[in-house]
């Protein structure tokens, strides 16, 4: 009994840092509805400026706490900062790309952190004052845990007093509902993004600051927690600050409970639980649908024609050039093509989704590596030869695109977004934590393709001829019947069921057929490197993916393709010229938000219209 | 006071304005009268910024203000009243009116909730109610309070009387006789001649994007074919 309390005590003070993080994301996200990937970033650089600034100043009561209040403001300025010089920029670019953008920021902040701090994890100082612990029920619990306790609570209300007593506060939250109408209205709303942005910074800056006693400060904090923040804020209710802390309760404890009852599983249940809310509350337990985003302006979407001669010929001399030449190449280079091969596919079967079914994913690397591991598992425990496993493959990914998609489809933006992410996650986590049967971090390995497919070269061509069949099977589909559909219910849902197209079977079935060709390009992939890892399914996959097609632009077919190819070159240079990869990655997504809203192939497809007239 | 001339703006590739002309003396009230999609929120619009125009001038007070941001031009002493009315439904009486609130403007006396809830009796009933639960009316006479708070020179009153009662038409045309009387000048946008003819001085009439007619109160009353041609149903 008296260990029941003190857990849940822990759960408590979980829930407080939680709730300081999440609330900082839900409301930004409220007033500039960006979800801001960069935000566990702001709370992984709290924790080192902390580190820094508590080591450096003296010790003592003022040097800690000057400390953390100090990273707390500086994040926040650095927050101030990545608004007025990015995301301002892109308010009006869908929402994909401003995640996108803000996911370059990620990647920026986690190459120049390792630069300034080093690699290693760095031990902070305790809290003066907070160092012991004290007893309740006989038990010893650490004061500094009991101060956070306090923590959640204290912000929340000062939070709502600031909302709801001053007249900034009014002014957000009636820009949450209205900002066209607030500006109308004379207020100045560049000062009112940029302050809540400060503001959101601020508190996750003081979220990881606060964590300077409790754990050691490590590069993976900001993805870590940025997953969980999105839990928290989705299951809240996006925008909703009292949902946040609810939410931010229920995780905690879910946590603080889950460890006693079954630690195998305590990370999938946390999505288990966003997935379950998703499922019987659309919006989160207080959230409000999105009002018909006002203030974005949407523009119609071009319809997607055949390719323009011109890109005919050159796409026939790359695949034929891709046929002819690989006999005279050395097997590095053709496992890069092949490499390059199944990213073509994975790219193809996401736009698939995004393109003409107009939905959002962000976990759609849960698919390829739901192949490769149906693959990789066939071989291991059932010794099936490498056909068998290559059609297991989309087999097993389009199963659970099928579970999966029955439930991501019903949502749509950034909530749809969102349980695809926590879908995927939850594939992570069990590939992760079923050490048993996947082996865990450690991954399968000797995952090799049969004797007849062994050459590099030989195991290629089937890798080409699969991943390009497929690909343009999903052209095909594109132009089918079934494509028509699905585009009919992107453009409106209403108009296409009155003509008697089942909006969500489309919209269920388009997904799941992404899932299976995914799941194909995830086998290959597992064959081709011999082994498969939890990292195929991870977040950074799927934003890999997302980047490909965004990078190609939505709206084109050749898009994806040409996404794929510059995206899997261009980080292949990278990593093997620099040690810089991320930094540059980083920049050059930023860049190609900003420069080029339309992707590569948008951008070019408009050059050369506006070369050649409209056509 | 305002002055507009050769104004274009466009939906996409959709044409809606076209060479749209009109002014508004100080203290004066004109109503742009035309049919449903005529092109009347669409002026509104333009003149406010929300939907930037693509040619003309749009000048206010002596300033050229076309192409500037809807704050900038609020802050010049225009203000707007959506015909959706635009309530913060999250927000109470005493909020939505907080959000609107600007320095006072020279030459006119300041408006202040007390001043709003006497010439709109039935909002200061309910200082604390939240927006989402007022009736459509209250919900009108809300916005105008609202957009009064900025102390504007010059309202935009687009459709104010849509989805009124009749007893409320009349209270609503009292009241902006009375701002009338306070020496704000009124851009009104209408299809309910009755109600136009009760508060303007003079009238415009859009038709497809593109001014019409334009006259006094009594001109327009005298010219039968012109009412016949552009208003009628
Ligand atoms: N957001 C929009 N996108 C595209 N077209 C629009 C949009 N808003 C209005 N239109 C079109 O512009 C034209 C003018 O519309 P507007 O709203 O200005 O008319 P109105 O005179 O105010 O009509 P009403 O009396 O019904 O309010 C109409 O043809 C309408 O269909
Ligand atoms: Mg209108």
């Amino acid at each position: 009994m008296e260990n029941l309390v003190l857990q849940a005590l822990s759960g408590l003070a979980s829930a407080s840092s939680l709730f300081l993080v999440a609330s900082g994301l839900t409301v930004i996200f409220g007033v500039s509805r960006v979800v801001n990937f960069a935000h566990g970033s702001f709370y992984m650089l709290g924790a080192y400026l902390a580190y820094t600034l508590v080591t450096q100043l003296p010790r003592g009561h003022l040097g800690f706490w000057g400390g953390v209040v100090g990273a707390a403001l500086l994040v926040g300025l650095i927050g101030l900062a990545v608004e007025v010089l990015l995301l301002r920029r892109i308010y009006r670019a869908p929402e994909l790309f401003q995640l996108l953008a803000t996911f370059g920021v990620v990647l920026i902040v986690q190459e120049l952190t390792q630069m300034v701090w080093g690699a290693q994890d760095l031990l902070g100082p305790r809290a003066p004052g907070l160092r012991g612990s004290t007893e309740i029920l006989g038990l010893r619990f650490p004061l500094y845990e009991l101060f956070l306790i306090g923590v959640g609570p204290v912000v929340l209300g000062l939070l709502l007093l600031l909302f709801h007593r001053t007249r900034w506060g009014t002014l957000v939250r009636a820009a949450t509902q209205d900002r066209e109408m607030v500006g109308a209205l004379g207020v100045n709303q560049r000062m009112l993004f940029t302050s809540i942005f400060f503001l959101g910074s601020l508190l996750a800056g003081l979220g990881g600051a606060l964590q300077l006693p409790r754990e050691s400060v490590n590069l993976h904090m900001d993805l870590s927690i940025i997953t969980e923040a999105f839990v928290v804020v989705v299951v809240g209710g996006l925008g909703s600050l009292t949902g946040a802390a609810l939410a931010a309760l229920l995780i905690g404890e879910m946590h603080a409970f889950g460890i006693l009852i079954a630690p195998k599983i305590t990370l999938v249940l946390v999505f288990l639980v966003m997935a379950l809310v998703l499922v019987v509350r659309p919006h989160g337990l207080l959230g409000k649908p999105e009002a018909a985003a006002r203030g974005g302006q949407g523009s119609a979407e071009p319809m997607i024609g055949p390719a323009p001669g011109p890109l005919r010929w050159l796409a026939l001399t790359a695949l034929g050039l891709a046929v002819v030449v690989p006999p005279f190449l050395g097997d590095y280079a053709l496992s890069v093509l092949t490499e390059l091969a199944t990213a073509v596919l994975f790219a193809a079967s996401l736009h698939l989704i995004m393109g003409p079914g107009g939905m959002a994913s962000f976990g759609h690397a849960a698919y390829f590596g739901l192949g490769a591991y149906g693959a990789a598992l066939a071989a291991q425990w059932l010794g099936a030869p490498m056909l068998v496993g290559l059609a297991l493959a989309p087999l097993a990914a389009g199963v659970f695109g099928l579970v999966f998609g029955y439930f991501c489809v019903r949502l749509s933006g950034v909530y749809a977004a969102m349980l695809t992410l926590a879908f995927a996650q939850i594939a992570w986590s069990v590939a992760f934590q079923w050490v048993e049967v996947t082996g865990g971090d450690n991954g399968i390995l000797g995952v090799w393709p049969d004797a007849w497919a062994a050459p590099k070269l030989v195991f290629y061509y089937l890798a080409l001829a699969l991943c390009l069949g497929a690909t343009l099977l999903l052209r095909r589909v594109v132009h089918a019947p079934f494509g028509y559909a699905l585009r009919a219910q992107r453009d409106s849902a209403l108009r296409a069921e009155a003509i008697g197209i089942n909006a969500f079977r489309i919209r269920w079935l388009g997904f799941a057929l992404a899932a299976a060709a995914a799941g194909i390009a995830g086998g290959l992939f597992a064959y081709g490197k011999g082994s498969v890892f939890p990292t195929f399914m991870g977040i950074p996959r799927s934003v890999d993916a997302l980047l490909m097609v965004l990078l190609g632009g939505v709206q084109t077919l050749s898009g994806p393709i040409i996404g794929a190819l510059a995206f899997t070159g261009l980080q292949e240079q990278l990593v093997r010229l620099t040690d810089l990869w991320r930094l540059i990655l980083g920049a050059v997504i930023v860049a190609l938000v900003l420069f080029f809203p339309q992707g590569l192939a948008g951008a070019a497809r408009a050059r050369w219209e506006a070369r050649h007239g409209d056509a | 006071m305002l002055q507009v001339a050769g104004l274009s703006a466009y939906y996409g590739r959709a044409h809606i304005l076209d060479d749209v002309a009109l002014d508004v003396g100080g203290g004066e009230v004109v109503v742009l009268l035309g049919r449903n999609g005529a092109g009347k929120s669409t002026t509104m619009k333009a003149i406010m910024g929300l939907v930037p125009p693509s040619a003309g001038n749009v000048r206010f007070a002596g300033a050229e203000i076309g192409g500037r941001e809807p704050f900038e031009i609020a802050r010049l002493g225009l203000g707007y009243v959506p015909e959706e009315r635009r309530i913060f439904t999250g927000l109470s009486v005493m909020e939505n009116l907080e959000v609107g609130r600007r320095p006072a403007t020279a030459g006119l006396r300041p408006w202040t909730p007390e001043r709003l809830f006497a010439l709109f009796p039935s909002l200061g009933a309910m200082r604390d109610r939240p927006g989402g639960r007022m009736s459509g009316g209250e919900q009108q006479m809300l916005t105008i309070a609202r957009t009064l708070m900025g102390n504007p020179r010059l309202i935009l009153l687009d459709e104010p009387s849509e989805g009124l009662a009749p007893v409320v038409i009349e209270r609503m045309a009292e009241a902006i006789r009375a701002l009338k009387a306070e020496g704000l000048s009124i851009l009104l946008s209408e299809q309910n001649l009755h109600f136009a003819q009760l508060v303007s001085d003079r009238a415009t009439i859009i038709e497809k994007g593109r001014i019409r007619w334009s006259g006094s109160i009594a001109e327009l009353l005298a010219a039968d074919e012109v009412r016949e041609q552009y208003l009628s149903v």
